[in-house]
């Protein structure tokens, strides 16, 4: 309900419209949607996840467990969001998740009733057995009733981005502490980011309101920001949350730009990568709840996160509140809804005594303070109806009942240790506090072997806002200083604080609760884990906190435990007998709430998921309709379909065509390397396994290079083009890697050789104009003298076709005449449109990379990719033509001489031809006699490329074949998919002209 | 010979931060030893500036010499110079072990120029853009979104950016989408 | 995410902008070398917890290759050095020393 007074984030003139399940609702500017619901009323917000148990909200931050809302719908859709984080907009539209078929009557409810039955590990003990339940019983049931939310099903029309930045200092948190850290690194002068996720400066302190150098924290807030402001080196953003700390002070941050103003343009969300010299992290506390049963019904909330409500929204969720608390803190909510005219029966303190400075306010005020006493039974379904009391000392016995419809717990405060701990900053126990803070002697280590986080504040231990604030702007100095930047910064403010008495740890209440109210105790609201599931897990011998946690499913989930993690592990140490830092903490993982799929990929999506590259001929391609095949980032024609051809016959069209009259193929995308100097021919064939230095200049020759293991990594052309320059051509896929590999060599291993090599891969567009009339074509065109004389088969030579300069290369990969010919990309396009012109008269077709396939097998041409796997020597392969014998060293050439590499039982290449002409199965294995040791059938070969060949009119096919050389003729039965077999002939791999007449003409 | 085409034939964005091919540039690669006084000696000849120090650019006009690694430079200078560039080159480093190759129709070039060209790049590159720690007469190599690139500054807010033609269409539509998702405001402004 | 000192380039490179080359000071066997050295030029690696030696190429930058001296438990990088070399320079091991007197990693120390 709305109250009166109070409400300083909210401007209650200006009304704002919003939906929830449907129900047209009214909150201000200002509200979350959380506090807008509670204005409505509107208690219930969810089901839990197990039992279904209806659920209110429990906290009013990041750490709010239970009220996860899908907002939007469409292309707007997002589960999951976290109602205590969404700020009000009109039109917003929230429905309740995780219920079936409403909120108000959830069929779920039923396992509720059933929870006896439904302990911790229920799924590892139910579903166990039989086996063969899996898969069609048990694994659809889990996945129908686990997940939270709905997956959006269509696409996000927002934007998204991510920046770059590197800062001296990075403050993650803007409260008083992180405002200090930033305001001394500021005037230091060094470069700051300081990030705060919710939309408002100050933290607890504007709630709690200390003074601070002798004003309202509010006031030094205002003041502070504004000095902030004015500094050039310091960048302040809200809605930034400082998300994962990772090695060497990287860190990301999430901004939400538009989530609270969707009518405004720009990007959405935007993803922070910042690299840090120091990150302070100054990330306050978090309240724990107390466990005492039925603590999980709609009204039980933090006493810190009802005062939030009051103060900030002037909203409250009933009009009779009980505290029940362990803590001195908790009764400032006591005094705030006593100022807000709200009516407190009670105070219930576990401590024996409460006498401190706000115990005796809140008594002054008239309010009755319980001590030694807890709360034995909420009572209320979807609401509290009231609290029954009893000694927090004993079993639960009863001593009275006081009506009221909301109780505020506190069961102390965590400090939020998370990004301390993201890259391995160690946790020290502070006995009287009971709680975990960071080791200031075991941070986490940057590259210089220093600490690069420091905790401050709240998050650092510190709970009073004088030794917090001292403490941010200490940090903040240092940080600054550790980058080089010692300009003083001044004095730290001075904070000045009500002093508190200290509390007593309450991890069950009551201390003896027998079974049944510890049964009815939940420790981790969003998974429905109680204390009696934490106490089974440990009598069961789970005694690590990570086994624990995975068994019982405590702390998981969306909120990771931020309101659980601590309480489930107190439970866990005292049923184990065990210290509290014996047992330890889980493991904090990045992020600190989950991060949304479309800001991690930032604008890398749809056209921009990853570069395509684009030979000088890709808008012809695309124009003439041509299929396109990716060959790593590159997309290559794989045929030119015409008119209603399906792609088959386009091959079959290309290759025919290819073979009789004249085919232009597309090979820009081939890897050029230039290697120049001194010692590139002595390099040259270190790289190769052939002879590449005794290469004459204008000649070419067809080289391998194997991997160190001796294993083929790449094949192709090498040209000589004067006294000390080769190019090398590589494969599509080649260019980088093997110029990546050559540097390796060069830098690392040779450097005293005098070589340089360049990547020229892009400098050229490079078609291969081939078959019988690839020559009538060119001199019908004029130019550089191109006949067998004037430029032998492997030669190349520079001159002129059709006024073009151009560098022509006589090789063939088909096994026709072929001229293959570079001209600078920038001319690509146009002297690609002259060959198709000219070509006309001739019968010239482009051709595309799967008719160049079929060529190339036609002639037993092998394909690294095809024939190799990284697994395959060129002597697998018959190549040992082009394994020199001379040299004494080449790469590759002592991994051959491996026993394994010399066995003569090696799969080698042959040609397969199958009985009925059929096309053999790509991949498909060649059977053998028997069983292996895990019973399957035996193998002697496998299938590495195979083509229908509209050459020879049936399937033609390569494959390694054990002892295949010297098995030609024999049938071998290969696996058909779908299952069965088929019979096929080895025979020679070099289908089609085998003396090489062709191309040599 | 047809004349030679930019590989996005000089498309432009409209907008507070403008993204525009800059349509086609002479470029040699040159690897060698950038110590020695022939090197040095080329660079006044071929663009009339000094070698870049490490990391640096010298610019003049549309002509630039890059320092790209410890043993290469990358001169831009006008298109149809190139071969007599690349002949100068061999005169004067005859005997010297060295490589000089033409890789103007290999690159694209593109501009950046608005107010916030500085966020722009830092969407895309992680690299540290800051006014003090990046500005005019510096070059940096590094990544924009997937692929290599590098870029310098040609005026207070103008980037100057070199990839590989093959993904200009990539680059441009990435830097497009950058600077149509508007500025960040974290770069003091005016710089 | 790693951040190396290139030593060509002479700034602070993102672990993104670097490729990862594998144990540095490897020693090169070739034909005539015997099975076991092979074996470990092939395959046997220190892989130690603590100082470690590592081979970078600043592959989206100057193309040029580093050695790197760093802590593979803490993450502390002791320093970066050029790759032409087949051991570790003084400085470098003096830096190492400072951190880790008694460090030893293969044959140095």
């Amino acid at each position: 309900m709305r109250l009166r007074t109070n409400g300083r984030l909210v401007a209650k003139n200006r009304p704002v419209h919003f939906t929830f399940n449907g129900k047209r609702l009214q909150g201000y500017s200002g509200d979350t949607l959380a506090s807008a619901l509670l204005a409505n009323d509107q208690l219930l917000v969810g089901r839990s996840f197990k039992y279904h148990r209806p659920r209110g909200l429990v906290a009013a931050g990041a750490e709010e467990p239970n009220a996860l809302v899908e907002l939007g719908r469409g292309d707007r859709q997002e589960p999951n969001a976290r109602v205590t984080q969404v700020e009000l907009f009109d039109g917003l539209a929230a429905r309740s998740q995780n219920h079936w078929p409403s909120l108000e009557f959830d069929v779920g409810v039923i396992n509720a009733k059933l929870s006896r039955f439904l302990p911790a590990g229920f799924y590892y003990k139910t579903f166990m057995q039989p086996q063969a339940f899996w898969k069609h019983v048990y694994e659809p049931i889990i996945r129908a009733s686990a997940g939270l939310g709905r997956a959006p099903e269509t696409g996000d029309d927002h934007t998204y981005e991510h920046f770059n930045v590197t800062v001296d200092v990075l403050v993650v948190g803007g409260g008083i502490a992180g405002l200090a850290a930033a305001l001394a690194a500021g005037r230091a002068g060094a470069r700051v980011l300081l990030v705060e996720q919710t939309s408002g400066w100050g933290g607890r302190a504007v709630v709690d309101r200390p003074s601070i150098e002798g004003i309202s924290a509010q006031d030094w807030v205002n003041a502070t920001l504004a000095e902030l402001d004015a500094m050039p080196n310091v960048d302040v953003r809200l809605r930034c949350q400082g998300a994962g700390v990772f090695d060497h002070g990287y860190a990301l941050a999430h901004e939400r730009l538009t989530d609270h103003a969707p009518k405004q343009g720009g990007p959405r969300q935007r993803l922070w990568r910042i690299r840090a010299g120091r990150i302070v992290t100054a990330t306050g506390a978090i309240e724990r709840p107390l466990s005492f049963a039925y603590n999980d019904v709609p009204g039980v909330l933090l006493a810190a996160a009802l005062r939030d409500y009051v103060v900030n929204f002037g909203v409250a969720v009933g009009e009779r509140t009980v505290i029940v608390t362990n803590n001195d803190d908790a009764y400032r909510t006591a005094i705030a809804l006593h100022d807000a005219g709200l009516d407190v029966p009670a105070v219930i303190d576990a401590r024996t005594s409460a006498k401190g400075e706000l115990p005796e306010q809140v008594r002054a005020l008239g309010i009755k303070v319980l001590t030694n006493s807890g709360i034995a039974s909420v009572d209320g379904g979807k609401r509290v109806t009231g609290v029954q009391v009893c000694a927090q000392d004993g079993e639960g016995t009863v001593t009275e009942t006081i009506p009221c419809d909301c109780v505020a717990m506190s069961g102390g405060w965590s400090p939020v240790v998370h990004l301390w701990s993201h890259c391995g900053g160690k946790l020290v126990w502070d006995e009287p506090h009971a709680f975990f803070r960071p080791d200031a002697d075991r941070p986490p280590l940057g590259a210089d072997g220093e600490g690069f986080v420091i905790a401050v504040g709240t998050a650092n231990g510190h709970l009073f806002t004088a030794e917090a604030i001292a403490d941010g702007f200490s940090a903040g100095r240092k940080a600054a200083k550790v980058a080089g930047h010692t300009r003083k910064p001044g004095q730290a403010p001075m904070g000045d604080d009500v002093a508190e008495d200290a509390l007593t740890p309450v991890w069950i209440m009551p201390a003896q609760a027998p079974y049944k109210l510890r049964s009815k105790m939940w420790l981790d609201y969003q998974n429905d884990v109680k204390v009696s599931d934490v106490q089974l897990a440990a009598q069961e011998g789970f005694q690590s906190v990570e086994h624990a946690k995975r068994y019982t499913t405590l702390g998981m989930a969306t909120d990771q435990g931020k309101l659980s993690n601590i309480n489930g592990l107190a439970v866990l140490s005292n049923a184990l007998g065990e210290a509290i830092p014996r047992v330890g903490t889980t493991t904090f993982r990045p992020p600190y709430t989950p991060l949304p799929l479309a800001a991690i990929t930032g604008v890398a999506r749809d056209e921009l998921f990853q570069p395509i590259r684009k030979t000088p001929v890709h808008a012809w391609h695309d124009a003439q309709g041509a299929e396109f095949e990716p060959v790593g980032q590159w997309r290559r024609p794989y045929a030119y379909p015409r008119g209603d051809e399906t792609a088959h016959d386009a091959v079959t069209r290309e290759v025919v065509n290819t073979r009789e009259n004249v085919g232009l193929l597309d090979a820009s995308t081939l890897g050029k390397l230039i290697v120049k100097g001194p010692d590139a021919g002595k390099f040259l064939d270190m790289m190769y396994t052939n002879m590449m230095s005794n290469l004459a200049v204008g000649k070419c020759r067809y080289g391998l290079m194997c991997s160190e293991n001796g294993f083929l990594m790449d094949d192709g052309v090498v040209a000589r083009m004067d006294d000390d320059t080769w190019l090398c051509h590589t494969t599509t896929g080649g260019a980088d890697r093997i110029l990546a590999h050559m540097e390796d060599w060069l830098q690392c291993e040779w450097w005293d050789w005098q070589v340089y090599v360049a990547n020229v891969t892009e400098q050229y567009a490079q078609f291969a104009v081939v078959g019988p009339k690839a020559r009538q074509l060119l001199q019908a065109i004029g130019g550089m003298a191109l006949t067998k004389d004037d430029l032998p088969f492997m030669q190349w030579a520079s001159g002129q076709i059709g006024g073009f300069d151009v560098r022509v290369f006589r090789i063939s990969f088909s096994g026709e005449l072929s001229y293959e010919i570079a001209v600078a990309a920038g001319q690509g396009a146009a002297f690609w449109d002259m060959l198709v012109k000219q070509g006309e008269a001739f019968g010239l077709m482009p051709y595309g990379t799967e008719a160049l396939h079929v060529l190339r097998a036609e002639k037993g041409f092998i394909m690294i990719g095809d024939e190799t796997d990284g697994t395959v020597i060129p002597q697998d392969l018959n190549l040992n033509w082009a394994i020199s014998k001379k040299k004494d060293d080449f790469l590759g050439k002592r991994g051959q001489l491996r026993s394994h590499m010399v066995d003569p039982d090696r799969w080698k290449l042959v040609g397969l031809e199958t009985v009925d002409g059929s096309v053999l199965a790509d991949g498909a294995y060649a059977v053998a006699e028997g069983v292996n040791a895990n019973g399957q059938r035996n193998t002697q070969g496998r299938v590495t490329s195979t083509y229908y060949s509209p050459t020879l009119k049936k399937g033609i096919a390569m494959g390694l074949v054990k002892h295949g050389p010297t098995r030609m003729g024999e049938v071998i039965a290969f696996t058909k998919e779908g299952g069965g077999f088929v019979d096929a002939r080895i025979v020679d791999p070099v289908f089609y002209d085998k003396d090489g007449e062709k191309q040599n003409v | 010979m047809s004349d030679p085409i930019s590989a996005l034939s000089l498309r432009a964005t409209h907008g507070s931060v403008q993204v525009s091919d800059t349509g086609v540039h002479g470029m040699i690669t040159l690897r060698g030893d950038l110590a020695s006084s022939k090197i040095r000696s080329l660079c006044k000849d071929l663009v009339g500036l000094p070698a870049p120090a490490p990391r640096e650019v010298q610019v003049k006009g549309d002509a630039a010499v890059l320092w790209m690694s410890p043993d290469e430079l990358l001169f831009v200078l006008p298109y149809g110079s190139v071969a007599d560039s690349l002949a100068r080159i061999a005169k004067v480093l005859k005997g010297q072990h060295h490589l000089a190759v033409d890789v103007s129709d290999a690159r694209t070039m593109l501009r950046v120029d608005g107010p916030f060209a500085r966020e722009v790049i830092a969407k895309l590159a992680p690299v540290d853009l800051y006014p003090g720690a990046f500005g005019e007469g510096q070059v940096l190599r590094s990544r924009l979104g997937q692929i290599a690139a590098a870029f310098w500054m040609s005026g207070p807010q103008t980037f100057e950016v070199i990839c590989f033609r093959s993904v200009a269409e990539y680059a441009f539509d990435l830097l497009a989408a950058s600077a149509a998702a508007g500025p960040v405001g974290h770069f003091p402004r005016g710089t | 995410m790693l951040i190396l000192h290139c030593p060509h380039c002479d700034r602070m490179v993102d672990e993104t902008d670097l490729h990862a080359g594998g144990e540095a000071h490897v020693k090169r066997f070739g034909p005539g070398s015997e099975a076991e050295e092979f074996e470990n030029y092939l395959f046997m690696r220190e892989n130690p917890k603590g100082v470690h030696f590592e081979r970078w190429r600043h592959v989206y930058g100057c193309g040029k290759w580093f050695l790197a001296a760093r802590n593979t438990a803490t993450l502390e990088v002791y320093g970066t050095y050029s790759a032409q070399t087949t051991e570790p320079p003084q400085a470098i091991r003096d830096a190492i020393s400072a951190k880790q007197p008694g460090w030893s990693w293969g044959t140095f120390q």
